[in-house]
């Protein structure tokens, strides 16, 4: 297990954790999407992608967030809408973006920024820049139109792009039954003139080694990539708490799940390589102190002043 | 060998209105690698009423392509394009196919700035065909300018001249926003004075298409052709009404229009789209506001019925206003008599403007 995979791991969950902590007081006044569950995912492929990479993503974004940009003062300014923040408060936790670390942009409406990636590859391809755009959706986008004209066109143009399937089995409370009129959704992409991979692992190892894999393949084929990855999303679909009592799914499937968390497992495989507890406590200790330094930076940061309102609506222009 | 002079006075260059927005899109994408175009059908033997004819040999396909009919992933495309260095230029046969890009302009083209800091923008030019054909019905006719107009963080342009349409679509391209350049597919055939060199024609201002000192006719792109032609009807009655071409939805500058009603006292809207929480209705609380001790009668409005638009020319010509409507808006604000129109030969898909205005 690479450190600092495990170190984008722990600190996805101890940011979130603080968030928890922290959200009772309300002090955060931003609907909250909580990654929980699918910390392999975005932290294997973001381990897998240069500095200079992009990615898109959803209103699901802390974990993609952390894992590429690794920034934690920022990232909290927001969530408590301060000037500091990434976007000053405009952007909350459904909007987080970091143009300067690849992190390009959020979408709190479902499979909205699928068909800009293509546009963001596409450009890379034109301009020759050898970067690659992935971008992160769930299960759910796939049954939006333009999961499907974006596919199309991606492959078409043989466009430098990576689809990240982050599948939960749900949509918001639905499960996959109600919504799929079919079996496979990797069998139905595979027609496709793209690659197709998939994995149930929620090793960030082992993510990291398909990604890996993934982006020297879509290269050297110049083709795009898709990756369906499952996981299961530890809370409810908004807000910081637990809904087994809610009665769409049983917590049964989730100890099951619990048993192979991504952070257990990664601390596991650190441990049997050779590094002993003491030193990953070590680690951990120094994301905790980051962690809570950024919440006390970002509680103490002052809110926009009220002109604030009316800046950046047009580019370039301070109106 | 010596070269011969040529003495006499160089003739003013006129060009098409088509041929105008053809020669921005050359002259930009010569002089600006990351400009590309693309759109449905673009590179076809109609070539988007001609303005993109000959731009896939001069550009290549990189620059330049056809797509598939998915306009929702490919407006998602061309702002992800833009955001990452490229400006594009994304063409539509008919502006309401845009209907199916609503999110990706509202939600995202609109946000990109507002939602990044303002360290992002998306410079994309989104060219649509609006307007009357002969019986288009009421699916290849719509304007939607007051649609785009209502988001913040989106550009709207309405060329009318010939000059304008190639000076503004060159702002267009430069502009660091998504903006939306809505053209009537009547006012291809006009012919104008266009300068053979590039230039900008600012986003924001409007201009005086004719002067005038009797009323007011604030009017958007085709209407402005309906307006000079009431003009001239009235003027046999000594009524100079002075015609203000909007050009630019939003940003709205409505400098000009509020300077010319404070002169002339009245105030005609003639917008070329439906009246019910349009554009005409945004222009006329503005000079309502701004002008309120100097109007002399109640602002006019003129669009289209607020109907769907039929297609049978009997019901489309009660559909579409044209410059009987604005003579007819004009008597009733100065309460002057109706005149006889009946000898008036009206603008129509057979009977057509060529310009200059």
């Amino acid at each position: 297990m690479n450190i600092d995979l495990y170190k984008k791991l722990y600190l996805i969950r101890r940011a979130e954790q603080g968030i928890i902590d922290n959200y009772a007081t309300d002090a955060m006044k931003t609907p909250m999407h909580m990654s929980m569950g699918e910390e392999a995912i975005v932290a294997g492929v973001c381990q897998a992608l240069k500095k200079t990479d992009q990615v898109l993503g959803t209103y699901r974004s802390h974990a993609l967030y952390l894992a590429k940009t690794s920034e934690t003062h920022k990232f909290f300014a927001e969530m408590y809408g301060k000037i500091t923040g990434i976007a000053g408060g405009k952007a909350g936790s459904m909007h987080l973006s970091s143009p300067e670390n690849g992190y390009l942009m959020s979408s709190a409406v479902v499979a909205t920024t699928i068909p800009v990636a293509v546009g963001v590859a596409y450009a890379n391809k034109l301009r020759k820049t050898n970067a690659i755009t992935a971008v992160f959706f769930g299960d759910g986008a796939i049954e939006g139109g333009v999961f499907w004209e974006s596919l199309n066109f991606a492959c078409l143009k043989r466009t430098p792009v990576i689809f990240v399937c982050e599948d939960n089995g749900f949509a918001v409370h639905t499960d996959q039954w109600t919504r799929h009129g079919y079996d496979s959704i990797d069998k139905i992409v595979s027609q496709f003139d793209c690659l197709s991979f998939k994995s149930s692992s929620t090793d960030a190892g082992v993510i990291y080694d398909i990604a890996a894999n993934a982006i020297q393949e879509a290269k050297k084929k110049k083709k795009p990539a898709f990756l369906h990855f499952n996981y299961y999303r530890y809370l409810e679909h908004v807000g910081v708490n637990e809904d087994f009592d809610a009665g769409y799914r049983s917590k049964k499937e989730f100890y099951k799940w619990y048993k192979v968390d991504p952070i257990l497992v990664a601390r596991k495989k650190l441990i049997a390589d050779g590094l002993n507890e003491e030193n990953v406590q070590k680690i951990e200790q120094k994301i905790n102190e980051r962690v809570v330094l950024a919440i006390n930076a970002a509680e103490k940061a002052p809110f926009p002043s009220k002109e604030k309102l009316y800046e950046d609506i047009f580019y370039g222009k301070k109106n | 060998m010596a070269k011969k002079i040529n003495k006499k006075p160089k003739k003013a260059r006129t060009l098409t209105y088509a041929d105008a927005i053809k020669e921005a899109l050359f002259q930009e994408m010569t002089r600006d690698k990351r400009v590309i175009a693309y759109g449905i059908g673009l590179p076809d033997h109609k070539a988007i009423f001609g303005t993109t004819s000959g731009l896939l040999e001069k550009f290549g396909p990189g620059r330049v392509f056809d797509t598939p009919i998915s306009e929702d992933a490919m407006t998602g495309f061309g702002i992800g394009a833009a955001m990452n260095g490229l400006r594009p230029v994304y063409h539509h046969i008919r502006v309401d196919f845009l209907l199916l890009t609503m999110n990706q302009l509202a939600n995202i083209a609109s946000t990109v700035s507002y939602g990044s800091g303002g360290k992002l923008g998306a410079p994309l030019v989104i060219r649509a065909i609006i307007g009357r054909g002969w019986g288009q019905g009421f699916q290849h006719s719509k304007s939607m300018q007051s649609v785009f107009a209502h988001i913040p963080g989106l550009k709207v342009v309405m060329p009318t001249t010939a000059h304008d349409a190639k000076g503004l679509l060159i702002s267009a391209i430069r502009d660091g926003n998504p903006v939306l350049f809505l053209e009537h597919r009547w006012l291809y055939w006009q012919t104008g004075e266009v300068p053979a060199n590039s230039y900008e024609v600012p986003i924001g201002p409007g201009q005086i298409l004719r002067k005038g000192k009797n009323i007011t006719i604030a009017a958007t792109s085709w209407m402005n052709v309906e307006a000079v032609q009431a003009a001239d009807i009235l003027s046999r009655r000594g009524i100079r009404a002075e015609i203000v071409d909007v050009r630019a939805l939003s940003p709205l500058d409505d400098k000009l229009i509020v300077e010319s009603v404070k002169k002339t006292g009245h105030c005609i809207v003639a917008d070329l789209d439906w009246v019910n929480y349009g554009v005409s209705a945004e222009i006329a609380a503005r000079v309502y506001q701004k002008c309120f001790g100097h109007l002399k009668a109640p602002i006019e409005r003129i669009g289209f019925a607020n109907t769907p638009c039929p297609t049978v020319r009997v019901l489309e010509n009660e559909f579409y206003p044209n410059a009987a409507t604005i003579v007819r808006a004009v008597e009733k604000q100065l309460k002057l008599s109706p005149m006889d129109l009946s000898k008036e030969n009206f603008y129509s898909h057979e009977n057509r403007f060529k310009g200059p205005f």
